[in-house]
């Protein structure tokens, strides 16, 4: 067989149906409630680790995240 | 290690000297001058700290925001640039006198494009794109960039790599592939800088405080990872003599035409989307003081569209040489694409819910809008013109040039333009910018800018595609071309005028820029406080 006929048929067949595999894997595991606090978690780094330019002031804005978590409804 | 790089730096010294005495072409020779002087320089530079005591340690506790304050400056000047250069093309196209006979072949429309395509694509997207990405990493991952001075070769290899190519297209050097027209060793310059960039990336992600890998990150990592395949594959090709520029491509005919179309739609979706897809998912929630509307629909949006784009590029290619079915794969593959630029949309567009009455207030914020509105323009038009019966009409005419428009101007060049406002003050220490009147100033020039160029094109290019396919009763074309050359004129100026629009914002964004970096200074950002619990040596 030659080599585009050959990898032409593991296309179609294996590597498409891997691919698709993946893809549902990956798009069920975005919807797993388990993964909720993850998800909300991992939504929330960009309010963490800042203190937004201020040079002097050791960046511990907990207190302040909390209080914003409270306010946003929450979409995970 | 020193002396390492002095022979190294000597090295590539003598060998562009070498190079530009025996040059086979202009291009080649300037080249070789300038890398001969840049490493004369390092080499002198190197040289003055060999067997001195090591400077200090830069303070290891903070964040690495010196190579971004140098990429935002870059952005704002390479923007200009690219932006003027547009501007004087349109004008080209309306006048041809300004093709001026003095300054041929250099200043002529063919030599001119490609320098502003390139421009602002690489140049001024490119730039903020790595500046913004060094400073999200850092951010969301609660350390400093990995590498040390890596990161800084990242920034001046990059500058250099804009050189080469702008100052080679001047002078004629192109491999005539679109978006990716410099030659081979500028080519393997890229290559060279950025897999460091790939380098310094993957270790402040791998070294990071945080448990989660925040999503933007995955949009900036896919970005990179896929133009460094994109690039490598695209450029594949063998210089015809190692003392010029010019090479010949490994591909030919029609799978050289797939290859380039498959890196240019690429280019467009991993370049200008998932990598500021990644500047979107960060600078969105922050301005808005919100995290982002749903996490889960990001994922969903970074899978559906790292499995999508890829496939793409053959909408390109409708009705050529290359076969129905890739044409009709890379059509159906456009429209199921939709989905996800939508989703995308929408997730940006409601972090905004419960605080949309900050648009009223906040210049910055209302950018961000605007760009996720003209992300959903674009990404609806896009898939709207593959397919095929709308590409017969759309296809070579100015149409596409309004669609490209719409999304580079208002997509990347707005939310470029926020994250610019967002990130100066910040890392001058200042609390805001110099004037706030001035952003909206900006915001309203370059909305308008762009709405008079996307409506002349529209107009432009639907006019043109049916000028060329409409014939009379006998089956013959009614117009020649030069018949819609002609046609096309008032609109050619109108969107002249949108291109000053767009760009006297961008000045006054230079000069708020300006105004706030004098009055402020380098500020510098410690570690959170709760990954530092050891005492930095």
């Amino acid at each position: 067989m030659e080599t585009y006929s050959l990898l032409r048929e593991i296309a179609d067949s294996w590597v498409l149906l891997a691919m698709f595999i993946f893809f549902a894997g990956a798009a069920i595991w975005a919807f797993l409630p388990s993964q909720s606090k993850a998800r909300k978690d991992a939504s929330m780094i960009p309010f963490r680790n800042d203190n937004d330019g201020n040079a002097n002031k050791r960046t511990d804005d907990a207190p302040k995240q909390k209080s914003r978590k409270q306010e946003t409804k929450s979409h995970d | 290690m020193n002396y390492v790089k002095l022979l190294l730096l000597g090295g590539v010294t003598l060998f562009a000297a070498l190079a530009s005495s025996w040059a086979r072409d202009p291009a080649y020779q300037l080249h070789a001058v300038l890398i001969m002087l840049i490493g004369a320089f390092m080499f002198i530079r190197v040289l003055r700290q060999t067997d001195e005591p090591p400077a200090p340690m830069q303070p290891q506790d903070r964040y690495e925001d010196g190579v971004i304050r140098a990429g935002v400056i870059a952005t704002a000047f390479w923007g200009i640039a690219g932006f003027l250069v547009g501007t004087f093309i349109a004008f080209q196209l309306a006048f041809p006198e300004l093709n001026f006979d003095w300054g041929q072949p250099f200043t002529n429309f063919g030599r001119l494009r490609p320098l502003h395509t390139s421009a602002v694509i690489f140049a001024f997207g490119g730039n903020a794109l790595i500046a913004t990405s060094f400073y999200v990493v850092q951010r969301t991952s609660g350390v400093r960039l990995w590498g040390g001075n890596a990161g800084w070769f990242v920034f001046w290899g990059y500058q250099l790599f804009i050189v080469l190519a702008a100052t080679g297209y001047l002078l004629g050097a192109t491999q005539s592939k679109e978006y990716a027209e410099p030659e081979w060793y500028t080519d393997l310059w890229l290559t060279v800088v950025w897999l460091t960039y790939l380098v310094v990336f993957m270790g402040t992600i791998i070294k990071r405080q945080e448990k989660h890998i925040y999503v933007a990150n995955w949009f900036y990592l896919a970005f990179i990872i896929t133009v460094a395949m994109l690039h490598v594959v695209n450029n594949m090709s063998i210089p015809v003599s190692i003392w010029g520029s010019k090479s010949v491509q490994v591909f030919s005919g029609v799978q050289d035409a797939m290859t380039q179309w498959w890196y240019g739609h690429n280019a467009v979706g991993f370049f200008l989307t998932a990598g500021f897809l990644g500047m979107m998912y960060y600078f969105v929630p922050k301005q808005a003081e919100r995290p982002v509307y749903s996490y889960k629909l990001s994922i969903i949006h970074f899978w559906a569209l790292i499995f999508l784009y890829i496939w793409a590029g053959p909408h390109h290619l409708h009705y050529t040489a290359l076969p129905d079915w890739a044409a009709t794969l890379g059509m159906v593959f456009s429209i199921v694409l939709w989905m996800p630029s939508w989703g995308g949309m929408i997730n940006g567009l409601m972090t905004l819910q419960g605080a949309w009455d900050k648009l009223r207030t906040d210049p910055i914020l209302r950018m961000f809008v605007l760009s996720l509105g003209f992300y959903g323009m674009s990404t609806f038009e896009g898939p709207m013109m593959s397919i095929r019966a709308v590409n017969s009409l759309s296809h070579y005419t100015d149409w596409t040039i309004g669609h490209v428009h719409s999304g580079a101007l208002g997509w990347n060049g707005m939310i470029t333009f926020g994250a610019l406002y967002f990130l100066t003050p910040r890392l001058w220490g200042r609390k805001q910018m110099h004037s706030m009147a001035a952003i909206n100033w900006h915001f309203w020039l370059a909305t308008l800018g762009i709405v008079l160029y996307a409506a002349s094109m529209w107009v432009s290019g639907i006019m043109e595609g049916l000028m060329w396919r409409e014939v009379d009763d006998q089956g013959f074309l009614v117009n020649s071309f030069a018949d819609t050359v002609v046609a096309k004129y008032p609109m050619y100026v109108v969107r002249g005028l949108g291109g000053v629009l767009f760009l006297s914002g961008a000045v006054i964004m230079c000069w708020n820029m300006w105004m706030t970096i004098r009055a402020g200074k380098p500020s510098t950002t410690a570690l959170p406080a709760r990954f530092n619990a050891t005492p930095a040596e």
